[in-house]
């Protein structure tokens, strides 16, 4: 029985299945320079597009010249609005709902708008043409704040009034003004107005998070390629989403969807940047259209970051009311959401404010109301999710926000409060006053166990030492305790309440074993640095039995992988990894009844063990996932067809919802602002862990980023509407030298409703981690009585934060 | 448009000579006309690295050097080190202990970690840092590339003891 053991140990190791640190397949291509991102694609006779910007955030044309452009050496054409008009093609519509302008149509509406479309030989060629094409702009007034916009006489959009100026109805509804796009609530209004008139205390505050951007090293970008022979166009590109893109393409070219080939090639980083549709992707279809060669169109980095979704720019009005003991009783959040001159976020259609209503976070709130205004400005569109689940970053930190506020409110240990409100684990599945049902959760372990970790109450004395020594004039330096609790929810998601334009977002996975005991998988998800062709190779290991290393994991090609909603929001694994697990039992139990025929047995006399079928009772009597693929092609099997392949889509019954518990340990210089992150704590509780390297990985990456967005990285306009962080010089990404080593933990609940009990992990870092930088900063302050400043917590800031509260003398 | 220019670099121990518009910058020679694709393009402005490669010993960020700056200069990028069957010490590193992500920054990491290596054989956690710091990752955080690189260093380092 003991070698039994053993050797069934052994034999699970073989595998490298769930559970283990398999180190990446993909790595020896990106070590060795080999990688395939689109920009090194090259085709015969290709061309290059890039576009004529606009350098005015609201202006009308007047003209546009294209004549001396046409006369530059190496370009071949120039596209304007007026060239797509004819095809419907000036518009397309947005994920939202809404419809964006492909090419200037008469005005424009933020900094760097497309206005026209150069088509050349090369990029320095592309580069002369846009220099010659001559344009002229009538300027506009300009609103870049949402709340002028609301009140403004100015109608930014025409097709928002009717003849007589009135408001039209948007795609969510009615507008309550022309610059209004949608108001969206959840929760109860009248009941929550009214706990919170009655209640013993209320906190309240109004945060601004502000827009950012998600800024992957590879910018957005594609090669498009009409075949007029056979009538098909294939396009490559940075593609989060392939086959929602294919048909996309097809609703708005009227190319039938058979004769478009979507290829997502290796992505450098994507981070919600590569969701969308950009007039990019028209652009260059139409461009090989009517030239007949491939175009490529490449962002550049200031194209990136001024005109290809950004994320945040949300105005946050929350109030919170509890007992005098602490206990929660109600919360209400408005928000005002800046969404720019289109409305181009990439939030599943039922909700236009992604899931903002997650604000009640991981506490027992009983009533809470939530309302979302969105508005039209002079900025750039976009609002989508920075490495998040839609809008999930900004519901957390306003939660946790308001929990510090709320916290100083009653003049209580922000661990404490949090620790008396959390959703207790008998009361999973738990059901929040916002209208999602929480899977599963234990977040008092998590908490204790992270206090613990720190040595939670040793930080408190030697904060309470620090600000002593602080007004005694011994030290200039004061220490922030950053605490955040989190519950994220992704994997959207059931088709019930969640489609992209219709397209319900399930996902997929199908699988061919090959004769001699190999497979290929192919999904309908793409990695962009996650790591999916180790871990789902992973997740089918332990799933059918033959070892990670012998399989192939296929992304990316619509012709060939099943379709599926693509990889944002986290996913991935709680969508796609499950598709993954359902089809490869379709294997296995396929396998079963090839293993009892082989052994002459009943089906129900084998059972799976770790890589074969053995007889119950009788171990040494088995078929091994090798033999029997080899006998499902080769064998003659009476009633069993040959082969041994299978297909899932996937619609997943609820969302999964990660957590997690993060401190970090801050020390600020009053007399500089300069921030030293001295240690950082994360805790984080994704379910089953599939592969704790990469899981790691991803901590690590996602607290950089949520490093980056709370202490300094932004997409800010000045009052003309000029974007003033439009380059790697101004928009602030971390260096080695800015960024600490984190220490990670975990716990692990597992998904009840997920067929391997994963929850998905990689947006969960950004997602915890803002609140807690941004915490770690309000709090070196508390004692000197600061309550809120809002984000991005850059050097200046903090100078000024400290400056004001008195403490420069 | 300017007058076409002749010029002669080498490239990972190969010859080439091309006409181009001295406007042309390396990043371009390199990946389009000379097909080396390893160095990537991601800003623009010489902050990101992504597009690091060894010019006569030096790490230098092609994407803002003309290729006239480059004239008679020997180059080295991600294709010349190490090779399919022989990996560089650092690219087994990075392989190891998790250093890369979308793979994007890779190429102009670990041919900036070549030179780092090179001029400073041990260094600290600290000098790590400081000297990556011209190199941009998104993914990982650094933690993971601080290791890979602490990690061939020692190697390396042990490499060159057994060898003496």
């Amino acid at each position: 029985m003991k070698d039994e053991v053993a050797s069934r140990k052994e034999r699970a190791e073989n595998l490298k299945g769930m559970g283990c640190s398999r180190k990446r397949v993909e790595d020896a291509r990106f070590t060795q320079g080999k990688g395939n991102y689109v920009d090194d694609l090259k085709l015969d006779g290709m061309l290059f597009g890039d576009f004529v910007r606009s350098p005015y955030a609201h202006a009308r044309i007047t003209r546009i010249d294209t004549a001396a452009a046409l006369e530059v050496p190496g370009v071949l054409a120039v596209l304007t609005a007026k060239d797509l008009e004819p095809l419907g093609l000036h518009w397309m519509p947005t994920l939202a709902g809404d419809k964006q302008m492909v090419l200037a149509d008469g005005k424009v509406l933020f900094q760097g708008q497309e206005v026209a479309f150069v088509v050349a030989e090369d990029r320095y060629a592309a580069a002369d043409g846009i220099e010659a094409v001559e344009v002229e702009y009538e300027e506009l007034p300009v609103l870049v704040d949402p709340f002028e916009a609301l009140t403004s006489d100015v109608v930014l959009r025409e097709d928002t009034v009717d003849a007589n100026g009135n408001p039209v109805d948007g795609a969510h509804g009615p507008r309550k003004h022309h610059n209004h796009i949608f108001t969206w609530e959840a929760g109860d209004k009248d009941p929550t107005a009214e706990v919170l008139a009655n209640a013993e205390v209320v906190a309240e505050e109004t945060m601004y998070y502000h827009r950012t951007h998600p800024c992957p090293l590879e910018t957005c970008g594609c090669v498009a390629s009409m075949d007029k022979v056979n009538g098909k166009l294939t396009l490559w590109g940075t593609f989060q989403a392939p086959h929602a893109i294919r048909t996309v393409v097809s609703l708005i070219s009227g190319i039938e969807e058979h004769n478009i080939r979507v290829i997502s090639p290796d992505i450098g980083g994507g981070f919600g940047n590569k969701v969308g549709a950009y007039p990019g992707y028209v652009c260059s279809v139409v461009a090989s259209i009517v030239t007949g060669k491939p175009v490529k169109w490449i962002e550049d980095r200031m194209d990136n970051l001024m005109t290809t979704a950004f994320a945040r720019d949300y105005w946050m009005k929350g109030r919170i009311s509890a007992t005098k003991d602490g206990k929660i009783t109600g919360l209400h959040c408005h928000v005002t959401a800046d969404h720019g001159g289109f409305d181009a976020c990439a939030d599943p259609t039922k909700f236009p404010a992604g899931f903002m209503n997650i604000c009640t976070g991981s506490y027992d709130i009983p009533t809470a109301y939530l309302q979302v205004d969105g508005a039209y400005t002079n900025k750039a569109p976009g609002g989508v999710s920075y490495r998040c689940s839609f809008r999930v970053t900004e519901a957390v930190y306003f939660i946790e926000r308001m929990i510090e506020v709320l916290a100083i409110e009653l003049n209580m240990d922000a661990a404490e409060l949090r620790r008396i409100n959390f959703i207790k684990k008998e009361q999973f599945p738990y059901q929040a006053a916002l209208g999602w049902e929480y899977d599963s959760g234990d977040y008092h372990t998590a908490w204790e166990k992270a206090l613990k970790a720190v040595d939670y109450d040793g930080l408190r004395a030697e904060q309470a030492q620090r600000v002593e020594d602080f007004k005694a004039g011994k030290t200039r330096k004061l220490m922030g305790v950053g605490l955040s609790f989190f519950t994220e929810i992704v994997g959207a998601g059931p088709v019930k309440n969640c489609d992209i334009l219709g397209l319900g977002m399930f996902d997929s996975c199908e699988i061919r074993i090959h004769p001699t005991g190999s497979a290929i998988a192919r999904l309908g998800t793409i990695s962009q640095g996650q790591g999916h062709a180790t871990t789902f190779a992973q997740i089918l290991a332990s799933e059918i039995g033959l070892p990670a290393d012998s399989i192939t994991i296929e992304e990316g090609d619509t012709d060939t992988a099943p379709y599926g909603l693509g990889t944002y929001g986290s996913r991935s694994t709680p969508v796609a990894g499950a598709a993954t697990a359902m089809a490869g039992r379709k294997i296995r139990a396929k396998a079963q009844m090839i293993a009892a025929y082989l052994m002459e047995v009943h089906d129900d006399d084998v059972e799976f063990d770790v890589d074969r079928f053995v007889v119950k009772g009788a171990p040494e009597k088995f078929k091994t996932m090798k033999e029997i693929a080899f006998a499902a092609y080769n064998q003659a099997i009476p009633g069993i067809e040959p082969g041994l392949e299978a297909v899932s889509y996937y619609d997943p019954p609820n969302m999964t919802y990660p957590f997690g518990a993060y401190v970090c340990v801050m020390d600020i210089d009053v007399d500089t602002g300069v921030t030293d992150i001295r240690r950082f704590y994360a805790l984080d509780d994704c379910g089953t862990r599939i592969n704790p390297m990469i899981i790691e990985g991803q901590v690590h990456g996602g607290l950089t980023e949520a490093l980056a967005v709370a202490l300094g990285q932004e997409i800010a306009y000045d009052d003309m509407g000029n974007v003033k962080t439009g380059t790697l010089m101004d928009f602030f990404l971390p260096t080695a030298w800015e960024v600490p080593n984190y220490e990670t933990d975990y716990t692990v609940t597992p998904s009840p409703h997920h067929p391997i009990g994963a929850k998905g992990v990689g947006e969960s870092p950004h997602v915890g981690g803002v609140p807690c930088f941004s915490n770690a900063v309000h709090d070196a302050f508390r004692a000197f009585g600061l309550r809120h400043t809002n984000m991005p917590h850059d050097h200046w800031r903090i100078w000024k934060t400290a400056n004001e509260l008195g403490l420069h003398g | 448009m300017s007058q076409k220019q002749h010029y002669k670099i080498t490239v990972n121990g190969k010859e080439e000579e091309f006409l181009a518009e001295p406007r042309e910058l390396l990043i371009y020679t390199l990946r389009e006309r000379l097909n080396v694709t390893g160095p990537h393009i991601g800003c623009e402005t010489s902050h990101c690295g992504a597009c690091t490669v060894t010019i006569d010993g030096k790490s230098v960020k092609s994407c803002t050097m003309f290729v006239a700056q480059a004239d008679g200069k020997d180059i080295t990028t991600i294709e010349g080190i190490g090779s399919p069957d022989a990996l560089h010490p650092l690219q087994e590193a990075f392989k190891e202990h998790h250093g890369l992500q979308c793979g994007y920054c890779t190429p102009g990491m670990i041919t900036r970690a070549t030179k780092l290596l090179e001029e400073n054989p041990t260094p600290t956690e600290e000098e790590i840092r400081f000297g990556m710091a011209g190199n941009i990752c998104r993914c990982t955080g650094y933690q993971n590339i601080v290791k890979s690189i602490q990690a061939a260093a020692a190697e390396m380092n042990a490499a060159k003891e057994a060898a003496e």
